[in-house]
C-alpha cells in the first residue's frame, strides 16, 4: 500500500504540475493577446460599475419624477431622463447591477448542473450517462424563449425565475464538454495509474479531471452568459420582465416607445448590450485561440519547418557522376537545370530547401530520386508539378519536360499537363482520396476532362484500370468510399488513377513507405509491370535502396538540397563514391540484414 | 441507411412523446382555477363551477390527459380557451408564417455563409479581417437590435420596407418581399456570423488536406477542386452548426414576430403563454416538437448525403 502510494505521490504531481505548466503557459500567452486583454478589462469596468452604481450616481433608479420628462442630457442628469423622468444614466447602472446578475444566476446553474452531471457521467458511466444523453437531447430540443414564456405565464413575471429555468435549459453546453473530455481521460493511464493505487475518485476528478477541462469551461461559460444576457433582454424589451426593476431590456423598451420623441433614449441600453455582448465574444475568441494553440502544439509548422526549414543548404560540393557507358542520344524527357526551391521567411530571409539541382531523365527510364527525409526530393518532385506548398517558390532553373519549360508556362496550361502528361502518385494513400466521393468518381473525373471521353466510356475504363491494378473486384471498389479501403487497395486506386489518362511521366513520392511490408512488395511489382506494359517514364522519390534495386534505372542521391551522387544504379551500387550514400548503404544493411538481392549487386 | 433513419424518426417520436407529456402535466398542475382564469373576478362562483365542468376539467388530470392523447393522435387539439377557435386552424394558419420566416433565414445563411466563409478563406488579408469583424459583431449583437437597426434604416428611414405587419405571397408578392425581408435578415445574421466563421475554417482545414494535391495533380481545374471537392468536404461540420443552431432560431423568430408584428408561430406562442390558454399551448408544443424532429431527420440525411462515413453509423 505504501509503495502504491508513493509511486502514485510521485506520479500524480508529475502530471498536475505539467498540466498546471501547460495551464500558466496558456494564461501567459492570453495575456499577450491584446483584444482579449482589452475584452477582459471591459468587462471588468463594467462589473465594477455595476457593484460600485451607488458610488457612481446619486439618483434613485426608480424615483418618478413628472416634472422632469425626458429632459435631454446633461442639466444635473448625465444621460438625460427617461419617460418617467427618471435618470438614465442611474438606471444604466443599477440596470447592469440586475442585467449581469440575472445572467451570471443562468451561468452558475447551467454550469453546476452541466459540470456535475457531466463528471458523473462522464467518470461512472452506466445508467446515469444514458439518462443524462436523453435529458440533454430533450432540453436542446426545446426553444427556450417558448419555454420561458410559458413558465413566466405560471410563475409570474420574476427575472430571477426566469433566469434559473434558462440556466437548466443551457445545461446541456456544460455536459456536453466535460461529458466529452471526462469519458476522454477516463481511461487514460495517468487516470489508471492513480485509480489502482487507491486515490479516491473524488480527488482524481478534483486533480486530473477538472484541470484538463477549466478552460474550456471559462470559454463556454463567457458564451453561455452572453446567450442569457441577449435573451433576458429581449423577454425586458418585449415587455414579458419584471417592469419594477430597472434592466437593460426595460430601459430599451422605454426608450423604444419613446422612439419619436426622443431617439437618443434607445441609444445607450442598446450599446451597453452591444458593448457588453461584443466583449464577451472578444474574450471568448481569444481564450478559444490561445487554447487550441496550446492543444496542439502546431503539427502542421513543425511538419513545415521539418521539410522547409530544418536542412539550409550547405556550401557547395560537386556531384558526382558516374559514368554511362549506353548513354542515350535522343533528348532526355525531363530536364532539371540548377533547380532551386526556397520558401520566403517573415524576416525576409529565404530558406532554401532545394538549391543547384540538375536531374536528367529519359524517356521509359525509371529514374530513383534517393535521400534521408528533408534532404528535398519531395520538394523537387512538387516544383516539377508546380505543386510546391503555399509559400514555396522555385528561386531559380529551369524544368524542361518535352522541350517546355515547365517553370515558365501558363498555369492553364500547366494544368492541361497535370494529370494528362505528367501524373502523380503520393505518399499516404489514406489521405489522398477524397472521402466524400466514391472512388469511380474520383477516377473518371480526371479522364472526362482529360480524354474526353463520355461518361460511359470512363466508367468502362475505370473499371479495366481497377483490375489493371489488380483490385479483385473492380465493380465493388468503384461504387465504395475511400474509407472503405485498405491501405493497400487505397494506393492501388491511386496508382490507376495516375496512369489512367496515359500519361508520359509518372512522379511516384515514397508510393511505398506508408504500408505493410508484404504490401510493400506487391505495389513495386505492380509499378514494374505497369512500367514495362505501358512504357512510361518514372521518377520515384524513396529513402529505400530496396526500391532502387528493385525498379530503376539511374539513381540520384540528394543530401541537403544537392544532388551528391548520381549515375546508373547498377553502377551506383556497386561502387558507391561519396560518403553519404555510402552510410545510407550502411544504414540498410545494419537494418535488415535478411535482405537476399542486394548481396550480388553489392559486393562487401 | 435506411433503418438508420427509421431508428432516429422512432427516437425523435418517443422523445416528442415526453416532451408532450411533461407539458401537459406541468402546465395543468400549474394551471390553477381555470374557469375564473377565463372568465375573470367578476364572473359568480355558479358560472366559474359551471365553465370548468364545461372544459371537462373536474375529471382527474391522468384520464384527462389519455383523453387529450387519443385526440391528438386523430389530429384534434380542442379548441382556444379565449377564442374557441379550433387550436389545429389556430397553428396552421400562423405555422405557415413562421416557416417561411424560418426556411428564408436558413437559406439566406447557409448562401451568404458559404459565400463569405469562402471567400474569407482564400482571400485572407483585409477580407478575412472585415469578415472576422463581421462575425464578432454579428454574434454579439441581440438579433432583435439588429432589427431595431433595420426598421430604423430601411424602412422609416428609405420607406424600402414595410416595418410591421405581414403579407401572403399569394396575395401580393410585391407586398410579401417588402414585409419578410428585414425580419429574414434579423433572424439570419447571427446565424451568419457563425456557420461563415465555420465554413472560413472547414475549407482552410480542408485545403490543407493532401488529397487537394492529389487532385490537382490529376489536372483537375481549381473552381472543380474548390467547389465540388472542398465546399463538399467544409459542408458537414457547417451544416451541424447550422443544425444546432435551428431550435434558436425558431425561438428568435417569437421575438422577430413581436418586432414586427407578424402574425406567427410567436405571437400565438406570447398570447397564449400570457393568457394561460392550456389548449393552444399543447398545440404549439406539439407543433414545435414536429418540426424539430423534421429537421434533425432532414440534417441527418443530409449529413449522410455529405459525409459518406456518416452513413454505416
Amino acid at each position: 500500500m505504501s509503495e502504491a502510494a508513493v509511486s502514485s505521490g510521485a506520479l500524480a504531481p508529475d502530471i498536475s504540475s505539467d498540466i498546471r505548466a501547460a495551464r500558466s503557459h496558456l494564461a501567459r500567452r492570453f495575456l499577450k493577446n491584446t483584444l482579449g486583454i482589452a475584452a477582459l478589462a471591459v468587462l471588468v469596468l463594467i462589473v465594477l460599475a455595476a457593484i460600485f452604481a451607488p458610488l457612481l450616481t446619486s439618483y434613485d433608479p426608480n424615483a418618478v419624477s413628472v416634472l422632469n420628462i425626458l429632459q435631454g442630457p446633461g442639466a444635473g442628469h448625465l444621460l438625460g431622463t427617461d419617460g418617467a423622468g427618471r435618470d438614465v444614466w442611474a438606471r444604466l447602472l443599477f440596470g447592469a447591477r440586475f442585467t449581469l446578475a440575472g445572467a451570471l444566476l443562468a451561468t452558475v446553474v447551467a454550469a453546476v448542473i452541466g459540470i456535475t452531471s457531466g463528471l458523473v457521467a462522464g467518470y461512472y458511466g452506466k445508467w446515469f450517462e444514458s439518462v443524462s444523453s436523453w435529458v440533454t437531447t430533450l432540453l436542446m430540443a426545446l426553444p427556450g424563449i417558448v419555454v420561458l414564456l410559458a413558465a413566466r405565464a405560471v410563475l409570474g413575471p420574476s427575472l430571477w425565475s426566469v433566469m434559473i429555468i434558462f440556466g437548466v435549459l443551457l445545461a446541456p453546453a456544460f455536459y456536453r464538454l466535460v461529458y466529452a473530455a471526462v469519458s476522454g481521460v477516463r481511461n487514460e493511464l495517468f487516470v489508471d495509474a492513480a485509480r489502482v493505487s487507491g486515490v479516491s475518485d473524488f480527488r482524481i476528478i478534483a486533480r486530473h479531471i477538472l484541470t484538463v477541462v477549466r478552460a474550456p469551461i471559462i470559454l463556454q461559460a463567457s458564451i453561455v452568459f452572453g446567450i442569457a444576457i441577449a435573451v433576458q433582454v429581449g423577454l425586458d424589451f418585449l415587455g414579458f420582465g419584471d417592469q419594477t426593476i430597472p434592466t437593460w431590456g426595460n430601459i430599451l423598451n422605454d426608450g423604444f416607445t419613446n422612439l419619436y420623441r426622443d431617439p437618443q433614449l434607445v441609444i445607450w441600453p442598446g450599446l451597453a448590450i452591444v458593448i457588453t455582448g461584443v466583449a464577451l465574444t472578444l474574450f471568448a475568441n481569444a481564450l478559444r485561440d490561445e487554447l487550441e494553440h496550446s492543444a496542439r502544439p502546431s503539427r502542421r509548422r513543425r511538419a513545415a519547418v521539418a521539410t522547409a526549414a530544418a536542412e539550409p543548404v550547405p556550401p557547395v560540393s560537386n556531384t558526382i557522376v558516374h559514368d554511362e557507358p549506353d548513354t542515350a542520344t535522343e533528348a532526355p524527357l525531363l530536364h532539371i537545370e540548377g533547380l532551386a526551391v526556397g520558401y520566403p521567411q517573415p524576416d525576409g530571409s529565404v530558406t532554401r530547401v532545394v538549391d543547384n539541382v540538375s536531374l536528367n531523365i529519359g524517356r521509359g527510364e525509371v529514374h530513383g530520386l534517393i535521400g534521408e527525409s528533408g534532404s528535398g526530393k519531395t520538394q523537387t518532385a512538387w516544383s516539377v508539378l508546380r505543386l510546391l506548398p503555399s509559400g514555396g517558390e522555385v528561386l531559380e532553373g529551369s524544368i524542361q519536360f518535352d522541350g517546355e519549360d515547365l517553370s515558365k508556362v501558363p498555369s492553364a496550361k500547366m494544368q492541361d499537363i497535370r494529370g494528362g502528361r505528367i501524373a502523380y502518385i503520393p505518399q499516404e494513400p489514406m489521405s489522398n482520396l477524397d472521402p466524400s466521393f466514391t472512388i469511380g468518381s474520383q477516377l473518371t473525373e480526371p479522364m472526362r476532362i482529360k480524354l474526353g471521353v463520355s461518361k460511359a466510356e470512363a466508367r468502362a475504363r475505370a473499371l479495366k484500370l481497377l483490375g489493371q491494378v489488380g483490385i479483385p473486384n473492380p465493380e465493388r471498389t468503384f461504387a465504395s468510399y475511400p474509407h472503405e479501403l485498405s491501405g493497400g487497395m487505397a494506393q492501388r486506386v491511386l496508382i490507376a488513377g495516375a496512369v489512367s489518362c496515359e500519361p508520359d511521366l509518372v512522379i511516384a513520392d515514397e508510393p511505398t513507405t506508408a504500408l505493410d511490408v508484404t504490401i510493400q512488395a506487391e505495389i513495386l511489382d505492380l509499378l514494374r509491370d505497369l512500367q514495362q506494359e505501358l512504357g512510361v517514364t518514372i521518377l520515384i522519390v524513396t529513402h529505400n535502396f530496396g526500391v532502387v534495386a528493385d525498379l530503376c534505372d539511374q539513381v540520384s542521391v540528394m543530401q541537403k538540397g544537392r544532388i551528391v551522387e548520381t549515375g546508373p544504379a547498377r553502377s551506383l551500387f556497386a561502387n558507391p563514391q561519396h560518403p553519404y550514400t555510402r552510410s545510407l548503404f550502411d544504414a540498410i544493411l545494419d537494418e535488415s540484414p535478411a535482405r537476399g538481392p542486394y548481396a550480388e549487386v553489392l559486393p562487401r | 441507411m435506411l433503418t438508420f433513419t427509421v431508428r432516429r424518426l422512432l427516437y425523435g417520436i418517443v422523445l416528442l412523446f415526453v416532451i408532450v407529456t411533461l407539458a401537459y402535466l406541468l402546465l395543468y398542475a400549474a394551471a390553477g382555477n381555470v374557469g375564473r382564469t377565463i372568465l375573470g373576478p367578476t364572473a359568480t362562483q355558479a358560472t366559474v363551477a359551471l365553465k370548468n365542468q364545461q372544459l371537462g376539467l373536474n375529471s382527474p388530470l391522468i384520464s384527462r390527459y389519455f383523453s387529450w392523447l387519443g385526440h391528438a393522435l386523430t389530429g384534434n387539439f380542442g379548441s382556444s380557451w379565449f377564442t374557441n377557435q379550433p387550436v389545429t386552424t389556430a397553428i396552421i394558419t400562423r405555422l405557415q408564417v413562421t416557416l417561411i420566416l424560418v426556411l428564408g433565414a436558413v437559406i439566406v445563411s447557409a448562401v451568404a455563409s458559404a459565400a463569405l466563409g469562402v471567400w474569407a478563406a482564400l482571400r485572407g488579408g483585409w477580407v478575412d479581417r472585415v469578415i472576422q469583424v463581421f462575425s464578432v459583431l454579428g454574434f454579439a449583437i441581440p438579433g432583435f437590435l439588429i432589427a431595431l437597426f433595420l426598421v430604423r434604416i430601411f424602412a422609416l428611414g428609405l420607406h424600402w420596407f414595410k416595418p410591421t405587419g405581414y403579407v401572403p405571397i399569394t396575395y401580393y408578392f410585391g407586398g410579401w418581399i417588402r414585409t419578410v425581408t428585414l425580419p429574414i435578415i434579423a433572424l439570419s445574421i447571427a446565424l451568419v456570423a457563425g456557420i461563415a466563421q465555420q465554413v472560413r475554417s472547414s475549407v482552410i482545414d480542408s485545403l490543407r488536406q493532401d488529397w487537394v494535391r492529389t487532385l490537382r495533380s490529376r489536372g483537375i481545374s481549381e473552381r472543380s477542386v474548390l467547389f465540388k471537392h472542398v465546399l463538399r468536404n467544409a459542408g458537414g461540420p457547417a451544416l451541424s452548426v447550422l443544425a444546432l443552431s435551428f431550435v434558436g432560431l425558431l425561438g428568435g423568430a417569437v421575438i422577430i414576430e413581436q418586432i414586427f408584428g407578424i402574425p406567427g408561430l410567436g405571437q400565438i406562442a406570447v398570447l397564449a403563454t400570457s393568457q394561460g390558454d392550456v389548449p393552444l399551448v399543447m398545440g404549439l408544443v406539439v407543433a414545435i416538437g414536429v418540426i424539430v424532429i423534421v429537421v434533425n431527420l432532414v440534417v441527418d440525411l443530409l449529413q449522410g448525403f455529405l459525409n459518406p462515413k456518416a452513413r454505416i453509423s
